[in-house]
């Protein structure tokens, strides 16, 4: 006799459970292996057949938008780290953007061009981690410790220049905190070599296997209007044919000035995605090896008042990070504090359309579904 | 030369010569009861530290290196740390079932042992119809493993189960066509019969192509049958956390967890003695220089060498390949390996009528 557990009644509780009879509803997460976090989805199945995604958030909400009203515009950069923890150098572009936006600050172009190598290094790392996580969610474990591996190099070099790792709080307004480390154009081109060296092995381990083309090809498909109409943004969008790179429909920096395609796949299903973000990798380094040896001379950073004070006003920023466009949008009364912040973040609308991409789908298509999305947790709940 | 079958037989004479029969046949079953339980718990701290090092060894990692040295204590410290825990029962589970499954799918593990020869003349049980016995024996497990899933009152562990049982019925299939093709070839199910049969070469040299083609489906059939990547839909982990063995903590997931080994032991064992001589060294026709030269390595080397070749060929799946889906692991069965593997019968029967083979 197989009884129902508790976890039953607390799902048929909450106000969105519309399961015929014999439907199973499942809670995944929070605490789960692959939803990469605490997010915690209430799916309702039939045998394997999911039939509903309904994503419940809030696990790791900090307020953060409340909290950067209390900070000074130097201040709440730091913060932003923590949303996107593997897009933080991003992130704390934006931020920097808007508040140069607003000051009206000309960037030295030494800062430019050091922001967006750091950019482009933090994408190369977040893309690896994702390819490492995506492959252990369809089950292949060993992928995640070659993307390791190539991902500690991009971290070593933010180690010597950022003196952290993971959240670098290395842009300021004005440009950048610290000039580069002596080394950092030797230990790039290292990671370069080593990169061009490894990227096969991972067609060949993952890209060409058949049991991975199976179970990604015609997954979690999403049409182009779709995906527009849900918001999605960045690499999954791009997989549906979505024109969206911010990089080059908005050029923020130096990237109206570099040589790189916008990488668009019409397949809409989870293979498109991962195709995207492969080769994104590679035009990322092809924008690196562009600007390594044409760094210009000069200041790394603007001279800045040391209290900055935004004028009256709304301000808004977008750049392209690892997982889509992330929109900052402050409005200022002319204090040293923001009066309010809105932070638009790519994971939060991507994570809208899991659940009419994973209608339909069986529960190990779920999980690939979300691994494709590249779902960072405390992006989407902030 | 170096055979264990003089110390088995001298034990055998010297029991029978001290006692009177019941008594020494008794003692016999006592000694090989003690050595099944210890031969399952030695198979268990080896194969785990093993899959561990061969997993390390893929992913540039070490593996364990502290407990012992080059960590091979490692696995006996676990097996403590899993004895010591509280076996927990959580409420709401149906009790009797709960506690009962870890020991059926571990008995079955064990019993599936007897009838395997691990060195010329070694063997616990010389039974006429030996790999019949194993290949009926090991299909009892997915009861254990229904039972499991059933009783957790957990629904990914009822969802692994369900998997489970769908898996391992369908690939039974393959994997008994791929061994009848043998069968078909010795005339006997006796796996002493079939080694010997192989004296002169191994079925896998012997048998042409579609002895190979038998292989194969057999390699993959028995990766699906005991649950092991990519086939391991039954635990999942990235989609149901542990199958159904999530709600099972300290040694009675300890129990799953040496079975499961110990499953892949035997299947391998079966594999090695069926289509790689077993025991047998390698011989090659008549040439007898090369085979008195091959003689000279003790058989149970040649037994546990082919095994622990075909352990580590499954382990090298398991840490490379993605995981199917389950509707994929029904069509690869059903529509691919039974189809393949049943016309690849028909023609080994026809080699077999037709004395083809050498």
């Amino acid at each position: 006799m197989y009884r129902e557990s508790t976890i039953v009644n607390e799902s048929a509780s909450l106000p969105y459970n519309g399961g015929d009879e014999g439907d199973m509803i499942i809670n995944v997460g929070p605490q789960h292996p692959s939803t990469h976090g605490v997010l915690h989805l209430i799916i309702t199945l039939n045998g394997e057949t999911v039939k509903k995604v309904d994503p419940n958030l809030g696990y790791i909400h900090r307020s953060m938008e409340k909290m950067c009203e209390s900070l000074t515009y130097r201040q709440f950069i730091y913060v932003t780290s923590r949303m996107d923890y593997l897009s933080a150098h991003i992130n704390n572009h934006c931020c920097a953007l808007c508040v140069e936006k607003g000051l009206q600050l000309e960037v030295p172009p030494r800062a430019q061009v050091i922001r967006v190598l750091m950019d482009e290094l933090t994408r190369l790392a977040s893309h690896h981690l994702w390819w490492g996580a995506f492959a252990m969610d369809v089950g292949a474990l060993t992928p995640f410790f070659l993307a390791f591996r190539e991902r500690e190099m991009i971290n070593d070099i933010m180690e010597e220049t950022c003196g952290t790792r993971l959240t670098m709080n290395y842009m300021v307004p004005g440009g950048v905190m610290a000039d580069l480390h002596p080394d950092f154009q030797k230990r790039v081109h290292e990671f370069i070599a080593h990169f061009k060296k490894k990227i096969d092995e991972y067609d060949e381990l993952i890209t060409d296997n058949i049991i991975f083309q199976n179970r990604t090809k015609g997954i979690g498909y999403i049409s182009k209007e779709d995906a527009i109409a849900f918001g999605m943004t960045g690499p999954s969008a791009r997989g549906s044919g979505v024109q969206c790179d911010i990089r080059k429909l908005y050029p923020y920096e130096v990237y109206d000035k570099l040589q790189f395609d916008e990488i668009i796949e019409t397949g809409g299903d989870c293979f498109a995605r991962y195709m995207v973000r492969m080769k994104e990798m590679k035009q990322s380094i092809s924008i690196i090896e562009q600007l390594i040896d044409n760094i210009p001379e000069g200041d790394f950073q603007a001279k800045t008042k040391a209290v900055l004070k935004l004028p009256k006003g709304e301000f808004y920023s977008r750049v392209e990070t690892a997982r889509g466009e992330l929109g900052v949008y402050i409005i200022s009364e002319g204090a040293t504090t923001p009066y309010r912040i809105k932070f638009r973040s790519p994971g939060y609308c991507n994570l809208s359309a899991l659940d009419h991409m994973a209608k339909g789908q069986k529960i190990g298509d779920l999980v690939a579904i979300m691994g494709a999305l590249d779902l960072v947790i405390p992006d989407i709940d902030r | 030369m170096w055979s264990l079958q003089n110390i088995t037989d001298n034990i055998h004479d010297w029991l029978y010569a001290t006692f009177n029969p019941t008594v020494a046949m008794l003692i016999e079953y006592a000694i090989i009861g003690a050595l099944a339980i210890g031969l399952f718990a030695m198979l268990g701290l080896v194969l785990i530290y093993m899959e561990r090092k061969v997993s390390a060894w893929m992913q540039l990692r070490l593996g364990p290196n502290r407990v012992g040295p080059k960590g091979i204590f490692q696995t006996t410290a676990d097996t403590l740390k899993l004895i010591v825990k509280e076996g927990m029962t959580p409420t709401g589970v149906d009790k009797l079932l709960f506690n009962l499954a870890p020991f059926i799918v571990m008995i079955v593990a064990m019993v599936v042992l007897a009838p395997l020869m691990f060195a010329k003349g070694f063997q616990i049980w010389d039974l006429n119809i030996g790999v019949f016995f194993i290949t009926a024996t090991s299909s009892l497990s997915v009861i254990g493993i229904l039972m499991a899933g059933w009783a957790s009152n957990n629904k990914y562990s009822l969802l692994g189960a369900m998997r489970s049982g769908a898996q391992i019925v369908s690939y039974e299939l393959s994997a008994g066509l791929s061994v009848l093709a043998i069968i078909v070839l010795t005339g006997s199910l006796r796996l002493s019969d079939i080694i010997n049969s192989q004296e002169n070469g191994w079925w896998i040299f012997k048998g042409h192509i579609p002895v190979w083609i038998a292989f194969v489906i057999y390699i993959i059939a028995v990766t699906a049958e005991t649950n092991r990547a990519p086939f391991d839909l039954a635990e999942a982990e990235s989609e149901l956390t542990a199958g159904f063995h999530t709600e099972y903590s300290g040694m009675k997931f300890a129990l799953f967890f040496l079975a499961e080994y110990v499953n892949i032991f035997v299947v391998c064992a079966l594999g090695a003695t069926l289509f790689l001589g077993g025991w047998m060294p390698l011989h090659f026709g008549t040439n007898t220089r090369f085979n008195e030269v091959m003689d000279y390595i003790p058989s149970s080397v040649w037994f546990f060498g082919k095994t622990f070749f075909l352990i580590f060929v499954i382990m090298w799946f398991r840490w490379t390949f993605p995981r199917l889906r389950i509707d994929q692991l029904l069509n690869l069965e059903w529509k691919y390996l039974l189809p393949i593997s049943m016309i690849n019968l028909l023609l080994v029967t026809f080699i077999a009528i037709m004395n083809w083979h050498f």
